[in-house]
Protein backbone atom coordinates (compact mmCIF):
# COMPACT_ATOMS: atom_id res chain seq x y z
CA UNK A 1 0.00 0.00 0.00
CA UNK A 2 1.66 3.33 -0.98
CA UNK A 3 -0.05 6.41 -0.21
CA UNK A 4 0.04 9.35 -2.69
CA UNK A 5 1.45 12.02 0.40
CA UNK A 6 3.85 13.41 -2.82
CA UNK A 7 1.00 13.94 -5.33
CA UNK A 8 -1.25 15.22 -2.73
CA UNK A 9 1.41 18.03 -1.38
CA UNK A 10 2.44 18.90 -4.54
CA UNK A 11 -0.80 18.95 -6.25
CA UNK A 12 -2.34 21.41 -3.23
CA UNK A 13 0.74 23.92 -3.46
CA UNK A 14 0.37 23.70 -7.11
CA UNK A 15 -3.72 24.98 -6.90
CA UNK A 16 -2.90 26.78 -4.15
CA UNK A 17 -0.45 28.69 -6.08
CA UNK A 18 -2.07 29.26 -9.13
CA UNK A 19 -5.14 30.35 -6.90
CA UNK A 20 -3.06 32.70 -5.41
CA UNK A 21 -1.86 34.01 -8.62
CA UNK A 22 -5.03 34.36 -10.14
CA UNK A 23 -6.36 36.54 -6.77
CA UNK A 24 -3.36 38.81 -7.17
CA UNK A 25 -4.03 39.10 -10.75
CA UNK A 26 -7.60 39.46 -10.45
CA UNK A 27 -8.64 36.95 -12.07
CA UNK A 28 -12.32 35.78 -10.67
CA UNK A 29 -13.03 32.90 -12.87
CA UNK A 30 -10.04 31.55 -12.13
CA UNK A 31 -9.66 32.25 -8.57
CA UNK A 32 -13.02 29.79 -8.59
CA UNK A 33 -11.44 26.60 -10.21
CA UNK A 34 -8.25 26.84 -8.46
CA UNK A 35 -9.95 27.02 -5.07
CA UNK A 36 -12.01 23.69 -5.96
CA UNK A 37 -9.04 22.40 -7.14
CA UNK A 38 -7.68 22.84 -3.84
CA UNK A 39 -10.27 21.39 -2.37
CA UNK A 40 -10.28 18.64 -4.42
CA UNK A 41 -6.74 17.39 -3.74
CA UNK A 42 -7.45 17.25 -0.01
CA UNK A 43 -10.75 15.43 -0.35
CA UNK A 44 -9.01 13.08 -3.17
CA UNK A 45 -6.52 12.68 -0.63
CA UNK A 46 -9.03 11.74 2.31
CA UNK A 47 -10.96 9.87 0.07
CA UNK A 48 -7.50 7.64 -0.77
CA UNK A 49 -6.92 7.17 2.78
CA UNK A 50 -10.00 6.12 4.12
CA UNK A 51 -11.11 4.03 1.17
CA UNK A 52 -7.41 2.56 0.69
CA UNK A 53 -8.03 2.69 -3.44
CA UNK A 54 -4.26 4.22 -3.86
CA UNK A 55 -4.02 2.09 -7.24
CA UNK A 56 -6.81 3.58 -8.81
CA UNK A 57 -6.21 7.34 -7.09
CA UNK A 58 -2.93 7.33 -8.54
CA UNK A 59 -4.27 8.03 -11.74
CA UNK A 60 -6.31 10.56 -10.82
CA UNK A 61 -3.38 12.13 -9.27
CA UNK A 62 -1.85 11.59 -12.25
CA UNK A 63 -4.55 13.39 -14.94
CA UNK A 64 -5.30 15.76 -12.11
CA UNK A 65 -1.46 17.04 -12.09
CA UNK A 66 -1.00 17.34 -15.65
CA UNK A 67 -3.70 18.67 -16.65
CA UNK A 68 -3.37 21.48 -13.68
CA UNK A 69 0.24 21.59 -15.29
CA UNK A 70 -0.90 22.18 -18.73
CA UNK A 71 -3.49 24.04 -18.27
CA UNK A 72 -1.74 26.39 -16.26
CA UNK A 73 1.52 26.42 -19.12
CA UNK A 74 -0.72 27.38 -21.84
CA UNK A 75 -2.57 30.60 -20.19
CA UNK A 76 -0.44 33.31 -21.44
CA UNK A 77 -1.22 35.44 -18.67
CA UNK A 78 0.90 32.56 -16.41
CA UNK A 79 4.25 33.47 -18.23
CA UNK A 80 5.58 34.70 -15.02
CA UNK A 81 5.07 31.61 -13.37
CA UNK A 82 6.76 29.06 -15.99
CA UNK A 83 9.97 28.86 -14.21
CA UNK A 84 7.27 27.50 -11.04
CA UNK A 85 5.86 25.45 -13.65
CA UNK A 86 8.75 23.69 -15.14
CA UNK A 87 10.07 22.75 -11.76
CA UNK A 88 7.09 20.32 -11.61
CA UNK A 89 6.97 19.04 -14.62
CA UNK A 90 9.91 16.40 -14.66
CA UNK A 91 8.05 14.37 -11.42
CA UNK A 92 4.67 14.72 -13.03
CA UNK A 93 6.69 13.09 -16.44
CA UNK A 94 8.72 10.65 -14.42
CA UNK A 95 6.09 9.39 -12.27
CA UNK A 96 3.73 8.80 -14.59
CA UNK A 97 5.77 7.41 -17.03
CA UNK A 98 7.03 5.01 -14.41
CA UNK A 99 3.20 3.95 -13.10
CA UNK A 100 2.60 3.57 -16.78
CA UNK A 101 5.75 1.27 -17.31
CA UNK A 102 4.94 -0.36 -13.88
CA UNK A 103 1.27 -1.30 -15.38
CA UNK A 104 2.08 -2.34 -19.07
CA UNK A 105 5.43 -3.69 -19.56
CA UNK A 106 6.21 -4.70 -15.37
CA UNK A 107 8.99 -7.05 -16.07
CA UNK A 108 10.86 -4.08 -17.89
CA UNK A 109 10.00 -1.97 -14.77
CA UNK A 110 11.59 -4.69 -12.63
CA UNK A 111 15.00 -5.26 -13.95
CA UNK A 112 15.28 -1.55 -14.52
CA UNK A 113 13.48 -0.11 -11.18
CA UNK A 114 16.69 1.05 -9.44
CA UNK A 115 16.71 3.39 -12.67
CA UNK A 116 13.42 4.88 -12.30
CA UNK A 117 13.54 5.20 -8.58
CA UNK A 118 16.96 7.56 -9.32
CA UNK A 119 15.03 9.73 -12.20
CA UNK A 120 12.25 9.75 -9.48
CA UNK A 121 14.79 10.92 -6.77
CA UNK A 122 15.81 13.18 -9.56
CA UNK A 123 12.89 15.22 -10.46
CA UNK A 124 12.10 15.95 -7.07
CA UNK A 125 15.83 17.12 -5.80
CA UNK A 126 15.22 19.54 -9.24
CA UNK A 127 11.43 19.95 -8.06
CA UNK A 128 13.27 21.11 -4.38
CA UNK A 129 15.91 22.97 -6.04
CA UNK A 130 13.69 25.32 -8.13
CA UNK A 131 11.39 25.58 -6.03
CA UNK A 132 14.00 26.94 -3.22
CA UNK A 133 15.76 28.57 -5.99
CA UNK A 134 12.46 30.42 -6.32
CA UNK A 135 11.70 30.91 -2.89
CA UNK A 136 14.94 33.01 -2.63
CA UNK A 137 14.60 34.78 -5.55
CA UNK A 138 10.92 35.82 -4.20
CA UNK A 139 12.40 36.73 -0.94
CA UNK A 140 14.64 38.71 -2.54
CA UNK A 141 12.25 40.21 -4.74
CA UNK A 142 9.81 41.00 -1.68
CA UNK A 143 13.18 42.14 0.06
CA UNK A 144 13.46 44.42 -2.83
CA UNK A 145 9.95 45.63 -3.23
CA UNK A 146 9.75 46.43 0.65
CA UNK A 147 13.32 48.86 0.10
CA UNK A 148 11.20 50.17 -2.72
CA UNK A 149 8.49 51.15 -0.83
CA UNK A 150 10.38 51.67 1.76
CA UNK A 151 12.02 54.34 -0.54
CA UNK A 152 9.23 55.36 -2.30
CA UNK A 153 7.72 56.11 1.50
CA UNK A 154 11.00 58.37 2.41
CA UNK A 155 10.98 59.88 -1.46
CA UNK A 156 7.42 60.67 -0.95
CA UNK A 157 7.68 62.46 2.51
CA UNK A 158 10.64 64.12 1.18
CA UNK A 159 8.26 65.27 -1.45
CA UNK A 160 5.61 66.66 0.65
CA UNK A 161 8.23 67.94 2.97
CA UNK A 162 9.57 69.93 -0.05
CA UNK A 163 6.43 71.19 -0.72
CA UNK A 164 5.45 71.82 2.77
CA UNK A 165 8.29 74.18 2.77
CA UNK A 166 8.04 75.45 -0.52
CA UNK A 167 4.50 76.72 0.89
CA UNK A 168 6.47 78.46 4.56
CA UNK A 169 9.16 79.66 1.77
CA UNK A 170 5.93 81.50 -0.76
CA UNK A 171 4.61 82.90 2.54
CA UNK A 172 7.79 83.90 4.30
CA UNK A 173 8.50 85.75 0.76
CA UNK A 174 5.13 87.39 0.80
CA UNK A 175 5.61 88.23 4.03
CA UNK A 176 8.49 89.73 3.43
CA UNK A 177 7.54 91.40 0.38
CA UNK A 178 4.53 93.08 2.20
CA UNK A 179 6.98 94.45 4.88
CA UNK A 180 9.48 95.92 2.26
CA UNK A 181 6.23 97.28 0.54
CA UNK A 182 5.30 98.61 3.66
CA UNK A 183 8.34 100.39 4.65
CA UNK A 184 8.73 102.08 1.14
CA UNK A 185 5.56 103.40 1.92
CA UNK A 186 6.56 104.37 5.58
CA UNK A 187 9.88 105.71 3.75
CA UNK A 188 7.46 108.08 0.84
CA UNK A 189 5.70 108.77 3.57
CA UNK A 190 8.46 110.66 5.60
CA UNK A 191 9.96 111.85 2.74
CA UNK A 192 7.08 113.69 1.47
CA UNK A 193 6.43 114.88 5.66
CA UNK A 194 9.73 115.84 5.83
CA UNK A 195 8.98 117.97 2.43
CA UNK A 196 6.20 119.23 4.30
CA UNK A 197 7.73 120.12 7.33
CA UNK A 198 10.31 122.25 5.56
CA UNK A 199 7.96 124.14 3.58
CA UNK A 200 5.80 124.78 6.97
CA UNK A 201 9.21 125.70 8.30
CA UNK A 202 9.57 128.42 5.31
CA UNK A 203 5.75 129.25 5.79
CA UNK A 204 6.39 129.31 9.76
CA UNK A 205 9.01 131.92 9.01
CA UNK A 206 7.02 134.04 6.39
CA UNK A 207 3.92 134.19 8.85
CA UNK A 208 6.28 136.25 11.56
CA UNK A 209 7.00 138.10 8.53
CA UNK A 210 3.52 138.92 7.48
CA UNK A 211 2.96 141.86 10.04
CA UNK A 212 6.23 143.30 9.35
CA UNK A 213 5.95 142.78 5.77
CA UNK A 214 2.37 144.67 6.09
CA UNK A 215 4.19 147.45 8.22
CA UNK A 216 7.58 147.53 6.20
CA UNK A 217 4.94 148.86 2.76
CA UNK A 218 2.76 150.48 4.79
CA UNK A 219 4.97 153.00 5.90
CA UNK A 220 7.20 153.41 2.17
CA UNK A 221 3.26 153.51 0.52
CA UNK A 222 2.29 156.14 2.74
CA UNK A 223 6.03 158.18 1.76
CA UNK A 224 4.60 157.38 -1.67
CA UNK A 225 0.51 158.79 -1.16
CA UNK A 226 2.09 161.68 1.32
CA UNK A 227 4.81 163.41 -1.16
CA UNK A 228 2.67 162.93 -4.16
CA UNK A 229 0.01 164.83 -2.71
CA UNK A 230 2.52 167.07 -1.37
CA UNK A 231 3.86 167.87 -4.71
CA UNK A 232 0.24 168.19 -6.45
CA UNK A 233 0.05 171.14 -3.71
CA UNK A 234 3.33 172.40 -4.31
CA UNK A 235 2.92 172.58 -8.28
CA UNK A 236 -0.25 175.22 -7.69
CA UNK A 237 2.00 176.72 -5.54
CA UNK A 238 4.31 177.17 -7.72
CA UNK A 239 1.78 178.82 -10.18
CA UNK A 240 0.91 181.07 -8.19
CA UNK A 241 4.30 182.20 -7.67
CA UNK A 242 4.58 182.23 -11.14
CA UNK A 243 1.89 184.66 -11.91
CA UNK A 244 3.06 186.49 -9.37
CA UNK A 245 6.38 186.83 -11.17
CA UNK A 246 8.20 185.49 -8.40
CA UNK A 247 10.86 183.27 -9.92
CA UNK A 248 12.93 182.78 -6.83
CA UNK A 249 10.44 180.72 -4.66
CA UNK A 250 9.57 179.05 -8.21
CA UNK A 251 12.78 177.76 -8.85
CA UNK A 252 12.56 176.84 -4.98
CA UNK A 253 9.73 174.94 -5.39
CA UNK A 254 10.49 172.79 -8.42
CA UNK A 255 13.94 172.25 -6.41
CA UNK A 256 11.26 170.77 -4.03
CA UNK A 257 8.93 169.11 -6.34
CA UNK A 258 12.33 167.43 -7.97
CA UNK A 259 13.01 166.10 -4.38
CA UNK A 260 10.40 164.49 -3.66
CA UNK A 261 9.53 162.49 -6.39
CA UNK A 262 12.95 161.00 -5.72
CA UNK A 263 11.38 160.10 -2.82
CA UNK A 264 8.72 158.80 -4.68
CA UNK A 265 10.77 156.71 -6.81
CA UNK A 266 13.27 155.75 -3.64
CA UNK A 267 9.90 154.51 -1.32
CA UNK A 268 8.29 152.96 -4.36
CA UNK A 269 11.68 150.57 -4.39
CA UNK A 270 11.62 149.69 -0.94
CA UNK A 271 7.71 148.60 -0.74
CA UNK A 272 9.22 146.79 -4.66
CA UNK A 273 12.47 145.32 -2.89
CA UNK A 274 9.81 144.22 0.06
CA UNK A 275 7.15 142.35 -1.65
CA UNK A 276 10.12 140.71 -4.03
CA UNK A 277 11.72 139.32 -0.90
CA UNK A 278 8.62 137.98 0.43
CA UNK A 279 8.05 136.27 -2.37
CA UNK A 280 11.63 135.04 -3.12
CA UNK A 281 11.06 133.75 0.71
CA UNK A 282 8.06 131.65 0.35
CA UNK A 283 9.39 129.40 -3.34
CA UNK A 284 9.89 126.72 -2.50
CA UNK A 285 12.60 126.53 -5.34
CA UNK A 286 16.24 126.69 -3.96
CA UNK A 287 16.79 129.44 -6.26
CA UNK A 288 20.61 130.27 -7.93
CA UNK A 289 22.90 132.37 -6.72
CA UNK A 290 23.47 135.61 -7.40
CA UNK A 291 25.95 138.51 -7.04
CA UNK A 292 24.23 139.97 -3.64
CA UNK A 293 24.83 143.12 -1.59
CA UNK A 294 24.68 141.23 2.21
CA UNK A 295 24.69 144.73 3.94
CA UNK A 296 21.23 145.45 2.46
CA UNK A 297 19.81 142.05 2.62
CA UNK A 298 20.74 141.86 6.38
CA UNK A 299 19.14 145.03 7.00
CA UNK A 300 16.37 143.88 4.70
CA UNK A 301 15.63 141.43 6.74
CA UNK A 302 16.19 142.84 10.28
CA UNK A 303 13.53 145.57 9.63
CA UNK A 304 11.26 142.29 8.50
CA UNK A 305 12.31 140.19 11.55
CA UNK A 306 11.61 143.37 14.15
CA UNK A 307 8.57 144.65 12.87
CA UNK A 308 6.87 140.77 12.21
CA UNK A 309 7.78 140.71 16.26
CA UNK A 310 6.21 144.07 17.25
CA UNK A 311 3.41 142.88 15.67
CA UNK A 312 2.77 140.24 17.05
CA UNK A 313 3.71 141.57 20.55
CA UNK A 314 3.04 145.06 20.98
CA UNK A 315 4.91 145.05 24.83
CA UNK A 316 8.21 143.43 22.78
CA UNK A 317 11.08 146.35 22.27
CA UNK A 318 15.00 145.91 21.47
CA UNK A 319 17.39 148.01 20.72
CA UNK A 320 18.97 147.47 17.25
CA UNK A 321 22.54 147.62 16.46
CA UNK A 322 24.01 147.49 12.76
CA UNK A 323 27.53 147.46 12.34
CA UNK A 324 28.19 147.09 8.82
CA UNK A 325 31.26 146.86 6.98
CA UNK A 326 31.04 149.44 4.16
CA UNK A 327 34.14 147.37 2.30
CA UNK A 328 31.95 144.32 1.51
CA UNK A 329 31.83 143.72 -1.96
CA UNK A 330 28.74 141.64 -3.46
CA UNK A 331 29.39 138.10 -2.98
CA UNK A 332 27.53 135.18 -4.57
CA UNK A 333 24.94 133.62 -2.44
CA UNK A 334 21.00 132.53 -3.03
CA UNK A 335 19.31 135.44 -1.52
CA UNK A 336 16.44 134.18 -0.29
CA UNK A 337 18.36 130.95 1.31
CA UNK A 338 20.97 133.43 2.77
CA UNK A 339 18.12 135.90 3.96
CA UNK A 340 16.20 132.42 5.49
CA UNK A 341 19.01 132.15 7.65
CA UNK A 342 19.67 135.63 8.66
CA UNK A 343 15.92 135.95 9.53
CA UNK A 344 15.59 133.00 11.48
CA UNK A 345 19.13 134.18 13.52
CA UNK A 346 17.33 137.49 14.12
CA UNK A 347 13.93 135.92 15.13
CA UNK A 348 16.05 133.66 17.59
CA UNK A 349 17.58 136.38 19.23
CA UNK A 350 14.90 138.44 19.57
CA UNK A 351 12.94 135.37 21.26
CA UNK A 352 15.76 135.32 23.38
CA UNK A 353 16.13 138.66 24.68
CA UNK A 354 12.15 139.20 24.90
CA UNK A 355 12.15 136.35 26.86
CA UNK A 356 14.91 137.72 29.17
CA UNK A 357 12.81 140.74 29.80
CA UNK A 358 9.89 138.85 30.54
CA UNK A 359 11.78 136.57 33.38
CA UNK A 360 13.41 140.15 34.79
CA UNK A 361 9.90 142.01 34.78
CA UNK A 362 8.57 138.73 36.57
CA UNK A 363 11.05 138.91 39.48
CA UNK A 364 11.22 142.23 39.76
CA UNK A 365 8.34 144.08 41.94
CA UNK A 366 5.82 145.79 39.60
CA UNK A 367 6.24 149.50 40.55
CA UNK A 368 7.18 150.94 37.44
CA UNK A 369 11.04 151.63 39.19
CA UNK A 370 12.76 148.78 37.49
CA UNK A 371 14.49 151.89 35.25
CA UNK A 372 16.11 153.33 38.45
CA UNK A 373 18.08 149.94 38.92
CA UNK A 374 20.67 148.75 36.32
CA UNK A 375 18.00 148.33 33.50
CA UNK A 376 18.17 145.93 30.80
CA UNK A 377 18.34 146.94 27.34
CA UNK A 378 17.38 143.91 24.90
CA UNK A 379 19.90 144.59 22.11
CA UNK A 380 20.49 142.85 18.97
CA UNK A 381 23.22 143.21 17.10
CA UNK A 382 24.24 142.38 12.99
CA UNK A 383 27.36 142.63 12.04
CA UNK A 384 29.04 142.69 8.69
CA UNK A 385 32.96 142.13 8.72
CA UNK A 386 35.22 141.34 5.37
CA UNK A 387 37.70 139.04 5.84
CA UNK A 388 40.41 137.84 4.06
CA UNK A 389 38.75 135.64 1.24
CA UNK A 390 35.55 135.55 3.50
CA UNK A 391 32.62 137.63 4.45
CA UNK A 392 31.77 136.97 7.94
CA UNK A 393 27.92 137.77 9.73
CA UNK A 394 27.72 138.29 13.02
CA UNK A 395 24.53 137.89 14.84
CA UNK A 396 24.26 138.94 18.71
CA UNK A 397 22.01 139.22 21.21
CA UNK A 398 22.51 139.54 25.13
CA UNK A 399 19.37 137.27 26.09
CA UNK A 400 19.66 134.43 28.46
CA UNK A 401 22.12 132.24 26.25
CA UNK A 402 21.97 128.63 25.81
CA UNK A 403 22.65 126.16 28.47
CA UNK A 404 25.77 124.51 28.11
CA UNK A 405 24.65 121.13 28.20
CA UNK A 406 22.54 121.65 24.70
CA UNK A 407 24.53 123.42 22.71
CA UNK A 408 25.66 120.62 20.94
CA UNK A 409 22.03 119.65 19.92
CA UNK A 410 21.25 123.28 18.30
CA UNK A 411 21.74 122.09 14.91
CA UNK A 412 19.65 118.97 15.22
CA UNK A 413 16.14 119.02 13.25
CA UNK A 414 13.72 119.68 15.66
CA UNK A 415 15.78 120.81 18.47
CA UNK A 416 13.61 124.06 20.10
CA UNK A 417 13.62 125.61 23.58
CA UNK A 418 10.37 127.32 21.78
CA UNK A 419 6.99 126.02 23.47
CA UNK A 420 5.64 123.67 21.54
CA UNK A 421 3.35 125.11 18.82
CA UNK A 422 5.63 128.00 18.56
CA UNK A 423 8.64 126.61 16.74
CA UNK A 424 9.09 123.49 14.40
CA UNK A 425 12.78 122.82 15.01
CA UNK A 426 13.84 123.00 12.08
CA UNK A 427 15.31 127.00 11.65
CA UNK A 428 18.40 126.22 12.95
CA UNK A 429 19.32 123.08 11.20
CA UNK A 430 18.01 124.37 8.02
CA UNK A 431 20.15 127.40 8.15
CA UNK A 432 23.24 125.05 8.94
CA UNK A 433 22.47 123.16 6.01
CA UNK A 434 21.97 126.23 3.72
CA UNK A 435 25.10 127.93 4.76
CA UNK A 436 27.02 124.76 5.26
CA UNK A 437 25.77 122.82 2.13
CA UNK A 438 24.59 125.77 -0.15
CA UNK A 439 26.88 127.74 0.11
CA UNK A 440 30.22 126.64 1.66
CA UNK A 441 30.66 128.21 4.45
CA UNK A 442 30.37 127.95 8.09
CA UNK A 443 27.94 128.60 10.65
CA UNK A 444 29.41 129.24 14.18
CA UNK A 445 28.16 129.55 17.71
CA UNK A 446 29.48 131.25 20.78
CA UNK A 447 27.57 131.07 23.83
CA UNK A 448 27.93 132.89 27.23
CA UNK A 449 25.40 131.11 29.14
CA UNK A 450 23.06 133.83 31.02
CA UNK A 451 24.56 136.66 28.87
CA UNK A 452 23.95 135.99 25.51
CA UNK A 453 25.00 134.23 21.95
CA UNK A 454 26.51 134.92 19.15
CA UNK A 455 26.06 133.60 15.69
CA UNK A 456 28.45 133.55 13.11
CA UNK A 457 28.37 132.75 9.40
CA UNK A 458 31.68 132.50 7.55
CA UNK A 459 30.68 132.52 3.79
CA UNK A 460 33.82 132.30 0.84
CA UNK A 461 34.43 134.68 -1.49
CA UNK A 462 34.42 133.39 -4.68
CA UNK A 463 35.61 134.95 -7.67
CA UNK B 1 4.12 176.81 18.78
CA UNK B 2 7.86 174.60 18.80
CA UNK B 3 6.55 170.83 17.40
CA UNK B 4 8.46 167.95 18.40
CA UNK B 5 8.42 165.49 15.80
CA UNK B 6 9.28 161.60 17.16
CA UNK B 7 9.70 159.15 14.44
CA UNK B 8 12.71 156.49 13.51
CA UNK B 9 11.53 157.10 9.26
CA UNK B 10 14.34 159.82 8.24
CA UNK B 11 11.78 161.44 5.72
CA UNK B 12 9.01 162.25 8.14
CA UNK B 13 11.43 165.51 8.13
CA UNK B 14 10.81 166.84 4.23
CA UNK B 15 7.13 165.31 4.29
CA UNK B 16 5.89 167.78 7.51
CA UNK B 17 8.14 170.57 6.67
CA UNK B 18 5.96 170.43 2.94
CA UNK B 19 2.63 169.71 4.39
CA UNK B 20 3.57 172.53 6.67
CA UNK B 21 5.01 174.79 4.11
CA UNK B 22 2.96 177.91 4.53
CA UNK B 23 2.83 177.46 8.27
CA UNK B 24 6.38 177.47 8.73
CA UNK B 25 6.80 180.17 6.68
CA UNK B 26 4.26 182.41 8.75
CA UNK B 27 6.04 181.29 11.54
CA UNK B 28 2.87 179.89 12.93
CA UNK B 29 4.91 176.12 14.07
CA UNK B 30 8.36 175.83 14.74
CA UNK B 31 9.56 171.75 14.10
CA UNK B 32 11.84 169.91 15.61
CA UNK B 33 12.95 166.46 14.63
CA UNK B 34 13.95 163.81 16.84
CA UNK B 35 14.87 159.82 15.12
CA UNK B 36 14.47 158.40 18.27
CA UNK B 37 12.77 158.26 22.08
CA UNK B 38 16.37 158.44 22.99
CA UNK B 39 16.50 161.37 21.14
CA UNK B 40 13.58 163.19 21.88
CA UNK B 41 14.53 163.13 25.37
CA UNK B 42 17.64 165.31 24.92
CA UNK B 43 15.63 167.28 22.57
CA UNK B 44 12.85 168.01 25.80
CA UNK B 45 15.40 168.98 28.22
CA UNK B 46 16.72 171.46 25.94
CA UNK B 47 13.36 173.19 25.35
CA UNK B 48 12.44 172.55 29.28
CA UNK B 49 10.76 176.18 29.37
CA UNK B 50 9.16 176.19 26.13
CA UNK B 51 5.77 175.54 25.29
CA UNK B 52 5.89 172.15 23.30
CA UNK B 53 3.70 170.12 20.97
CA UNK B 54 4.63 166.18 20.70
CA UNK B 55 3.51 164.20 17.73
CA UNK B 56 5.22 160.50 18.19
CA UNK B 57 5.45 157.61 16.43
CA UNK B 58 4.53 154.46 18.82
CA UNK B 59 6.73 151.77 16.97
CA UNK B 60 10.20 152.54 16.91
CA UNK B 61 13.30 150.56 17.95
CA UNK B 62 14.87 151.13 21.20
CA UNK B 63 12.70 153.56 23.91
CA UNK B 64 9.41 152.93 21.96
CA UNK B 65 6.76 155.45 21.85
CA UNK B 66 4.65 154.34 24.62
CA UNK B 67 7.75 154.30 27.00
CA UNK B 68 8.43 157.65 25.67
CA UNK B 69 4.94 159.15 26.48
CA UNK B 70 5.05 157.46 29.76
CA UNK B 71 8.44 159.56 30.44
CA UNK B 72 7.34 162.66 29.34
CA UNK B 73 4.12 162.72 31.29
CA UNK B 74 5.30 161.24 34.20
CA UNK B 75 8.68 163.26 34.84
CA UNK B 76 9.75 166.73 35.42
CA UNK B 77 8.43 168.23 32.33
CA UNK B 78 5.90 171.56 34.06
CA UNK B 79 3.75 172.13 32.38
CA UNK B 80 3.13 168.34 31.39
CA UNK B 81 3.87 168.89 27.18
CA UNK B 82 0.61 167.76 25.12
CA UNK B 83 1.59 164.46 23.26
CA UNK B 84 -0.11 162.70 20.05
CA UNK B 85 0.71 159.75 19.18
CA UNK B 86 0.89 158.51 16.01
CA UNK B 87 0.84 154.88 14.73
CA UNK B 88 0.66 152.38 11.91
CA UNK B 89 -1.04 150.02 14.61
CA UNK B 90 -4.69 151.08 15.04
CA UNK B 91 -5.48 148.45 17.67
CA UNK B 92 -6.83 148.97 20.67
CA UNK B 93 -4.47 147.33 22.75
CA UNK B 94 -2.16 150.22 21.64
CA UNK B 95 -4.93 152.90 22.24
CA UNK B 96 -5.97 151.88 25.44
CA UNK B 97 -2.57 151.62 26.68
CA UNK B 98 -1.29 155.27 24.72
CA UNK B 99 -4.84 156.70 26.70
CA UNK B 100 -3.88 155.38 30.05
CA UNK B 101 -0.27 156.54 30.25
CA UNK B 102 -2.01 160.25 29.42
CA UNK B 103 -1.68 160.59 25.66
CA UNK B 104 -3.64 163.58 23.97
CA UNK B 105 -4.48 161.76 21.22
CA UNK B 106 -4.20 158.70 18.93
CA UNK B 107 -3.60 159.07 15.44
CA UNK B 108 -3.91 156.10 13.03
CA UNK B 109 -1.17 156.22 9.43
CA UNK B 110 -1.65 157.25 7.46
CA UNK B 111 -2.28 160.39 8.47
CA UNK B 112 -4.82 162.63 7.35
CA UNK B 113 -3.01 166.37 7.25
CA UNK B 114 -5.90 168.61 6.93
CA UNK B 115 -7.20 166.62 9.82
CA UNK B 116 -4.32 167.21 11.61
CA UNK B 117 -3.81 170.70 10.80
CA UNK B 118 -7.16 171.54 12.70
CA UNK B 119 -6.20 169.55 15.59
CA UNK B 120 -3.17 171.40 16.15
CA UNK B 121 -4.92 175.26 15.61
CA UNK B 122 -6.91 174.11 18.79
CA UNK B 123 -3.62 174.33 20.92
Amino acid sequence: MNISLIPFILSFLLSQRLFRFSKINNHKQWEKWFSYARFFSVFLFAAEIILKASNTTQWIWHIFLVSLLLFAIQQKEMRKLRMYLLAFAPYVAVSLLTDLVRVIVTDFYIRWESYFGNAMMLSIIWLMAILFSQYRQNKATEKERIRRQKEDEINRAIALRKVELEGLVAERTAEITKQKEELIQTLNELKATQAQLIQSEKMASLGELTAGIAHEIQNPLNFVNNFSEVSSELLDEMKEEQEKGNTEETAAIANDIKQNLEKIIHHGKRADGIVKAMLQHSRSSSGMKKPTEINKLADEYLRLAYHGLRAKDKSFNASLETNFDEALSKIDVVPQEMGRVILNLLTNAFYAVSEKKKQLEKNTPADGNQTEQKPYTPTVLIATKKLKGKVEIKISDNGNGIPQAEVDKIFQPFYTTKPSGKGTGLGLSMSYEIVTKVHGGQLKVENNEGEGVTFTVILPVKK
Amino acid sequence: MKILVVDDEKDIQPLFEQRFRREIKNGEINFVFAYSGEEALDCLKDYKHEAVLILSDINMPGMSGLVLLDKIKQKNHKPPPVVMMITAYGDDENYKQAMQLGADDFITKPVNFSELKEKLKQF
